[in-house]
């Protein structure tokens, strides 16, 4: 070790100086904490701070007419803070609760683990009717206290997928978004879900002295720590809710979807999943075990078949592919191919029509041939150059009309269905195919997967003649903020306007025509558009399928229907569909008999 | 080396300080989690119990630490560094993840954090690195040394995620200073932090125009206004710069839970469920103690209603709750009278590496006690460092010992410097 001089030694005093002044200012600001401010001294030896969450009203849940779809009403969490838990009697407790012992050990453990010192849910979502019997004895229960928290409530008990329910939050939500903590609930499906964060507003924290005798003495420091809470955001629902009862009194027994949207918005109108159930079954204690059951059941009715089942278009498909074939320039509105019905080759015809047929007469009839050739002309059109490449025009087409999930929206875990591309056919027949390889693609059939969302985004496109908004649920909210811009931006396809016209004509026929697939479905004083589809289901009895919108020229409403397991499109999806747009634009019903035939059949 | 007279050449009054404090942190930390079913003190199972063993093992090792030849930390201090930097570099890729921070490594039966050793490898390593003869502050070649010597441990510290540790090592800039760094650039850290404040409490534009005014005012009044402009001028503009930058620091060099704790401190944010309850709980603790505080063993606060930290980082207010006012000047005392006895004992060092060294340990000390203390009664960010010999936490007892039996024994053997 070597000796050298200390230079600045002085400078010893400054250190000093700075040790001695900080400690100076940190004992002035006690002092201040301690001695100054008195409030702090309301807490006695014996009392303590609870800081109780003010949890904010979720927001109201509205339809397009100002009806309550969603609401809350009054409930009540038992709160515990372990660390404070003295002298307790468990089984009285016990037996106020109606719990066991063993669950009571288990409740209290799992409260000890998150926090001793924190409160947590110990009995969480008591009713009104059992917190009156409970809580004028709560002050016999150290550490045990009440604070309000609503449930929802489902006036309509409708739309259950579509509106989605409340739970607890999981350790994982907790993990991911301080706001919340344990006990506390969050959306689970649905807007619920997708809307969270405009729904659940803000909590709010109020600290209060509560003394030796488990009693709310007063406000701390007369409310100065107090946070109020911050009522969630409403909403405004493009649903119309007798609409929606009315589509799920139609699928009563059956099994499949009803999507009505209106065209001049994206709004969807009505949205059913068959089978279904009470949203209010998922509501509070009661919660757990009826989602276990639901879960569990053979039918799968917490499947959202609307937005997440996936199915091949069929023949609805053929308007796409007749208006591709318009808008390539392989054909013309007056174009006609020789349909030979049931010998026709390589796919033949099931209806009895004459030929040759022109486009108008192939969509009223549902001709396979001619949408055969069509697919098989525009496929080998010279202008394209080979079959892949008019093959990828078809895919952009198709993707176009929101297929193959092209566009955004709100109903949560929504489907994106299947388009096959290029390269997936290049994949699976290693390079080498043509299109005799892809026929089923010009009659919906094959690879091509889509929801009943879709679908029916692809009748208002039909509808609106080349636009469609991306289908949404929201209309409006409560606090007056603006909607997701994408669901007010208009999305074109690349099909021209006249095309749609000549394809509407078509549509119009399969009402009117002598041979309409739907005739029987027609409604006095309304022009409707439609086609029939039936999806060739390998698992069993076809599928019904029907898309449709009206009135033709200024369309209100498009819908497409569903029924599994039901056969033709015209049996069962066609007057369903129908009876919904009658319903809607007229306001009720005049066909009571067709009505009373859907509503009394079940198929299962 | 006559060690067989250490003992009295020791300097008692610290080590009578060691142990009263050690010994009301024991007190602190049983009154802290007491619980009536189970008073015994001395149980492994409690965190009393663990802290009454880590005392007995510190005291150990200090006693095996005044036997040591007294130049064996000035030769081995490189070694030390060297260690401690291969250990902050393990943790980065073997460390556990505590609260957020991979800072921790666990050895099994017990976990540790190595920037604790840091800490005290960084003070030998820079006492070597001066105590050379021709090593002088005044040398760029010399401060840039220094300045990489603390510099690496907390870049590495930073990495970790360990915020708080990290700017531990920025009190080395006092030692610094001691040792002939400019004054100045004390004086503008102090200015950028006040600046970086001020930016976010009123926001950028009233601090440029506030800087602005000033400087168009000293233009005004200043004498040689021209020689002045460049200069002042320049400056202004170096600041404004500055406080154009704090959004971005802020939003890009912080973590979202130190952005908000520093916003609960200045009183921009309302958080009293999340980052502000220890805050809020450990003002309401300190406040209720008044005057005569609650009594040992009476404190409620810090018993039911408190965060966990409440026998780690939060210790200071079950003290001030159940001692009150009186027992905290009490403590202060305690305290600064260490700090000011290190100092007194740093400036009798003949070696420049004892002298170095006791003014690092000394500002060590300093940091922790003024930001332990100063979170807790809300002047500081809420920054998870523990109040030396007090805190609960084997580790950091034991390197805090470590650190100042060191020291001590240097100081023993001071008089052996020819």
């Amino acid at each position: 070790m070597i000796r050298k001089k200390d230079k600045y030694q002085e400078r010893r005093f400054v250190i000093m100086g700075i040790f001695v002044v900080t400690a100076v200012v940190l004992l002035v600001k006690i002092f201040i904490l301690q001695v100054v401010d008195t409030s702090y001294r309301q807490i006695s030896a014996n009392s303590t701070v609870r800081y109780m969450t003010q949890f904010p009203a979720r927001g109201t849940v509205y339809d397009r007419k100002n009806r309550l779809l969603i609401y809350n009403e009054a409930s009540y969490d038992l709160m515990v803070i372990p660390a404070q838990v003295k002298n307790l009697d468990t089984n009285y407790l016990c037996n106020l609760l109606n719990i066991t012992k063993d669950d009571f050990n288990n409740r209290l453990a799992k409260a000890k683990k998150y926090s001793r010192f924190h409160p947590s849910v110990f009995f969480g979502q008591i009713t009104k009717e059992e917190y009156g019997g409970i809580s004028d004895k709560s002050y016999h229960f150290h550490g045990f206290y009440f604070v309000n928290h609503a449930v929802r409530h489902y006036p309509y008990s409708i739309a259950a997928h579509t509106l989605g329910n409340i739970g607890e939050v999981s350790s994982k939500d907790i993990e991911n978004d301080a706001y919340y903590k344990s006990g506390d609930l969050i959306g689970k499906s649905g807007i619920e879900y997708y809307y969270e964060k405009k729904l659940r507003g803000k909590k709010g924290v109020k600290a209060v002295v509560v003394d030796v005798h488990n009693r709310e003495k007063e406000s701390f420091l007369n409310g100065e720590l107090d946070t109020l809470p911050v009522p969630g955001c409403d909403l405004v629902l493009g649903l119309d809710a007798e609409l929606q009862q009315y589509g799920e009194r139609l699928m009563n027994g059956k099994t499949g979807s009803i999507v009505a949207i209106e065209p001049s918005t994206g709004q969807i109108l009505a949205i059913v999943s068959s089978p279904s159930y009470d949203p209010n079954a998922l509501v509070g204690r009661v919660r757990g075990k009826n989602y276990n059951e639901l879960l569990n059941n053979e039918e799968k009715p917490l499947l959202n078949r609307a937005a997440s089942g996936t199915y091949p278009p069929g023949s609805t498909f053929k308007i796409l592919n007749g208006l591709i074939g318009l808008q390539s320039g392989v054909i013309n509105e007056n174009s006609t191919y020789i349909c030979n019905g049931p010998i026709s080759h390589p796919i033949k015809c099931t209806h009895n029509h004459h030929s040759p047929t022109s486009l108008t007469e192939a969509v009223e009839n549902s001709c396979n041939p001619y949408f055969w050739n069509v697919f098989h002309d525009m496929l080998n059109a010279k202008t394209f150059g080979g079959v892949k490449n008019a093959f990828d025009y078809w895919y952009r087409q198709v993707v176009g009309f929101g297929f193959g999930n092209n566009f955004t929206t709100d109903i949560a875990f929504a489907s994106s269905g299947q388009i096959p591309s290029r390269n997936y056919y290049d994949k699976i027949y290693k390079g080498i195919w043509n299109e005799w390889t892809v026929r089923s693609l010009s009659i919906g059939q094959g690879e091509i997967l889509v929801t009943p969302v879709q679908l029916a985004n692809y009748a208002a496109a039909i509808g609106n003649e080349g636009f469609y908004y991306p289908p949404h649920l929201i209309r409006a909210f409560g606090d007056g903020s603006p909607i997701d811009s994408v669901f007010t931006t208009k999305i074109t396809t690349d099909i021209a306007p006249e095309h749609f016209k000549t394809m509407k004509n078509g549509m119009k026929r399969v009402f009117e025509g002598e041979h309409g697939t739907a005739r029987g479905s027609a409604i006095d004083s309304i022009s409707v558009a439609g086609k029939t589809g039936t999806a060739q289901n390998p698992h069993g009895e076809d599928h019904s399928i029907f898309i449709a919108f009206a009135p033709v020229d200024n369309p209100q409403i498009a819908i497409a229907v569903i029924v599994e397991n039901a056969g033709f499109g015209s049996t069962y999806a066609a007057p369903i569909a129908t009876l919904m747009i009658e319903k809607y634009i007229r306001g009720y019903v005049k066909r009571t008999n067709v009505e009373r035939r859907i509503m009394e059949t079940e198929l299962k | 080396m006559r060690n067989d007279a250490v003992t009295f050449k020791i300097d008692w009054w610290i080590i009578l300080i060691y142990i009263g404090l050690a010994t009301i942190g024991l007190l602190t930390i049983y009154a802290a989690v007491f619980d009536a079913e189970h008073p015994a003190i001395y149980d492994l199972a409690t965190s009393y119990g663990r802290q009454f063993l880590w005392l007995t093992i510190s005291l150990a090792a200090g006693m095996i630490l005044l036997l040591i030849n007294a130049r064996f930390f000035n030769n081995v201090a490189y070694i030390i560094y060297g260690f401690a930097i291969l250990l902050l570099m393990a943790t980065l890729v073997i460390g556990s993840t505590v609260a957020g921070s991979k800072s921790w490594i666990n050895l099994g039966f017990m976990s540790f954090q190595p920037s604790e050793f840091a800490k005290f490898a960084t003070a030998l390593a820079l006492a070597h690195y001066l105590d050379k003869i021709d090593r002088d502050f005044n040398k760029t070649r010399t401060q840039l040394t220094a300045y990489a010597i603390v510099l690496i441990p907390m870049i590495l510290v930073l990495l970790q995620g360990d915020a708080g540790s990290a700017l531990v090592f920025s009190v080395f800039l006092l030692v610094f200073y001691k040792e002939g760094m400019s004054g100045r650039i004390l004086v503008i850290g102090l200015a950028a932090v006040a600046i970086f404040i001020l930016t976010l409490l009123t926001g950028k534009t009233t601090v440029i125009i506030g800087i602005i005014v000033i400087c168009g005012i000293i233009l005004i009044f200043t004498k040689k206004r021209k020689e002045n402009f460049w200069k002042i001028f320049g400056i202004a503009a170096l600041v404004i710069t500055f406080s154009l930058s704090v959004d971005f620091i802020f939003d890009n060099v912080l973590k979202q839970h130190q952005q908000t704790r520093i916003k609960i401190i200045l009183g921009l944010e309302d958080d009293p469920l999340g980052v502000g309850y220890n805050l809020r709980q450990s003002k309401i603790a300190i406040g209720s103690g008044g005057f005569c505080g609650k009594g040992f063993l009476h404190g409620t606060m810090t018993k039911y209603d408190f965060v966990p930290e409440h026998h780690t980082d939060f210790i200071f207010c079950t003290i001030a709750e159940e001692q009150g006012f009186v027992g905290v000047v009490l403590l202060f005392a305690v305290y600064v009278t260490l700090m000011i006895r290190l100092v007194i004992m740093a400036n009798r060092q003949r070696s420049t590496f004892s002298r170095i060294y006791g003014y690092s340990i000394a500002s060590i000390l300093f940091f922790h006690f003024f930001v332990n203390i100063g979170m807790t009664i809300g002047l500081l960010p809420v920054i998870g460092i523990p109040l030396p010999f007090m805190s609960y936490g084997g580790s950091s007892l034991f390197f805090f010992s470590l650190m100042l039996f060191v020291f001590i024994k240097q100081d023993a053997n001071r008089k052996d410097i020819l």
